[in-house]
């Protein structure tokens, strides 16, 4: 058992939640070169979100006449709690001592204040687009949440609690075994991951001037440091949705110790893990076409089954 | 009471199979499009014969792989094939038969399964066979398709719905009794396959007398000549 008052772990939960937002960008350019690779385009080099970064928040700011303090504040909000959720997530390191304050539920509620920002600051100004944004992410949100909690829960029931380190501990200690609950958890996270992050289907993350446009229609009217902000807030949310799929239904390689050998493994690991899953989502997006708006209820209602069918077959099938 | 991790995996394998034939359920339920129906039921007869099959191995009943060879060749390759060439025959095979609000019937859908589970529950407290945990699964199967069939309109969409629930009950006897007697399943295998062709030429004389597979139309009584 850890000592939460240590100061070292204290230090190196900081330094992993530092490492995680550094990665973030790493992981959408990875994504971003698959992509580029499979549709025959030359792909950007690797440091071209850094320079992303350093050339927006070189910028000046403009902001809108109508624009509220709501519209300036909402970048540091947005940003500031996609970086909370990122350090409630095991990484590299099982038990960090956030994981005695926020569990699973809190990670969920966190990135939903983050929403709710970013759907204020999408109605601010009064544009067009970005009210038809915002009602398009409360709509989908409304129906993601329900389906990510359900997947937690069935997690929860699993390990007899929804603190995510003692979650991982429990999926690592157990031999090896074949579970519906899991599989069916995996696949709805996916689901909700590819509409929480605006991936194609739902969402074109690549498109800045589309009808159908679901978080660029938010945060068009940003620029400089904000919309910087903004990115990186966009870019951490798939990189914290990629890792706890890695993490928390194939976490063999995470580190349980501050141990330098077992944190390297640990790290080797997880970018191994993370390469994968975004190779994959890379082909995802490459072989599957946008859906219509309207078809993405459904789609989140097949989310939501798959984590009801997992928590049922835990109860029924599991249940002993 | 064994933690279900230390189950063998052939067991786990079983359950495993159990709810994905749940969801293949699910799965009928929701999808409107006729070809796509047709191909998730082929996909419900060939897990269901590879779970035939995994318990056959599992209890060393040997008339159980007949079973599920049966299974194999009736409900996963002949009667989609069956229904498909009757669909393209009929040019229906492309047609929506929409779903009428498909997030409230999947609900409903995950309703009846809580609802089976909490009837089964004595069912479980006395059987011993290593299945007993999926009975609830097999009753759930028979009344989602039960549901599927008062949600659909169309015949043919009707048709895979009643062949799904036959796939509940054979489920049921499979799991909660090793399976029936070889006479008694050999009879109900060809009777499904009967069934099949005779809704086949049903599909026909209603289309012959209504123009439409539309079976809402046929609780409209009507003047020959109006």
């Amino acid at each position: 058992m850890v000592n939460h008052l240590n100061l070292i772990a204290w230090l190196a939960a900081l330094l992993q939640t530092a490492l995680f937002v550094a990665m973030a960008p790493l992981f959408t350019i990875w994504v971003k070169r698959i992509k580029c690779t499979l549709q025959n385009r030359l792909p950007p080099p690797w440091s071209q979100p850094y320079r992303d970064f350093r050339r927006l928040f070189a910028k000046e700011v403009l902001l809108a006449r109508t624009a509220s303090p709501v519209f300036r504040i909402a970048p540091y909000i947005v940003c500031g709690t996609t970086i909370m959720a990122a350090s409630i997530i095991p990484f590299v390191w099982v038990n960090i001592p956030f994981a005695v304050m926020a569990d699973a539920i809190v990670l969920v509620g966190t990135l939903a204040l983050g929403r709710f920002f970013l759907a204020l600051a999408g109605m601010d100004v009064g544009t067009s687009f970005g009210g038809m944004g915002s009602s398009r992410e409360m709509t989908f949100a409304a129906l993601a949440e329900p389906a990510m909690l359900i997947v937690v829960f069935a997690l929860a029931m699993l390990s007899s609690s929804t603190n995510l380190s003692t979650i991982i501990g429990f999926v690592l200690d157990q031999p090896l075994a074949l579970r519906p609950s899991l599989l069916f958890g995996l696949l709805a996270l996916i689901l909700v991951g590819i509409v929480e992050t605006g991936r194609i289907p739902v969402d074109n993350p690549a498109t800045h001037l589309e009808l159908t446009m679901i978080h660029e229609a938010m945060i068009l009217e940003y620029t400089g440091r904000h919309l910087a902000l903004m990115e990186l807030a966009a870019q951490l949310k798939l990189t914290i949705y990629a890792v706890l799929t890695a993490n928390l239904f194939l976490p063999w390689g995470i580190s349980r110790s501050l141990d330098a050998a077992a944190l390297g493994v640990s790290f080797v690991a997880l970018t191994a893990k993370l390469a994968v899953l975004g190779a994959l989502l890379a082909v995802g997006e490459t072989l599957v076409a946008k859906m219509r708006l309207f078809r993405v209820p459904t789609f989140l209602a097949v989310a939501f089954t798959l984590a009801l069918i997992g928590m049922l077959s835990f109860i029924m099938l599991e249940g002993r | 009471m064994t933690a279900y991790a230390d189950l063998p995996l052939i067991e786990q394998a079983i359950r495993t199979f159990a709810a994905l034939i749940l969801v293949t359920s699910f799965a009928l339920l929701a999808q409107s499009r006729v070809v796509a129906a047709i191909q998730v039921f082929a996909w419900q007869g060939f897990l269901l014969a590879a779970l035939t099959a995994l318990v056959a191995w599992n209890s060393g009943l040997t008339h159980l792989y007949i079973s599920a060879a049966l299974t194999l060749a009736l409900k996963a390759l002949f009667i989609p094939w069956l229904l498909i060439r009757q669909a393209r025959r009929l040019g229906i095979l492309r047609d929506l038969d929409a779903v009428i609000r498909p997030g409230l019937t999947l609900m409903a859908a995950g309703a009846l399964v809580i609802f089976c589970y909490n009837v089964v529950v004595p069912v479980r407290e006395f059987t011993q066979v290593v299945t007993r945990d999926a009975i609830a699964v097999s009753l759930a199967l028979v009344m989602i398709a039960l549901l599927m069939l008062i949600t659909r309109r169309k015949a043919i969409t009707q048709v895979v719905a009643f062949m799904s629930l036959e796939n509940g009950l054979f489920f049921a006897a499979v799991t909660a009794t090793q399976g029936m007697p070889m006479v008694v399943e050999l009879g109900i295998a060809f009777d499904v396959l009967i069934a099949a062709v005779i809704f086949g030429v049903f599909f026909f004389h209603i289309r012959d007398s209504i123009e439409s597979l539309d079976v809402d139309q046929l609780s409209r009584l009507r003047e020959i000549n109006d």
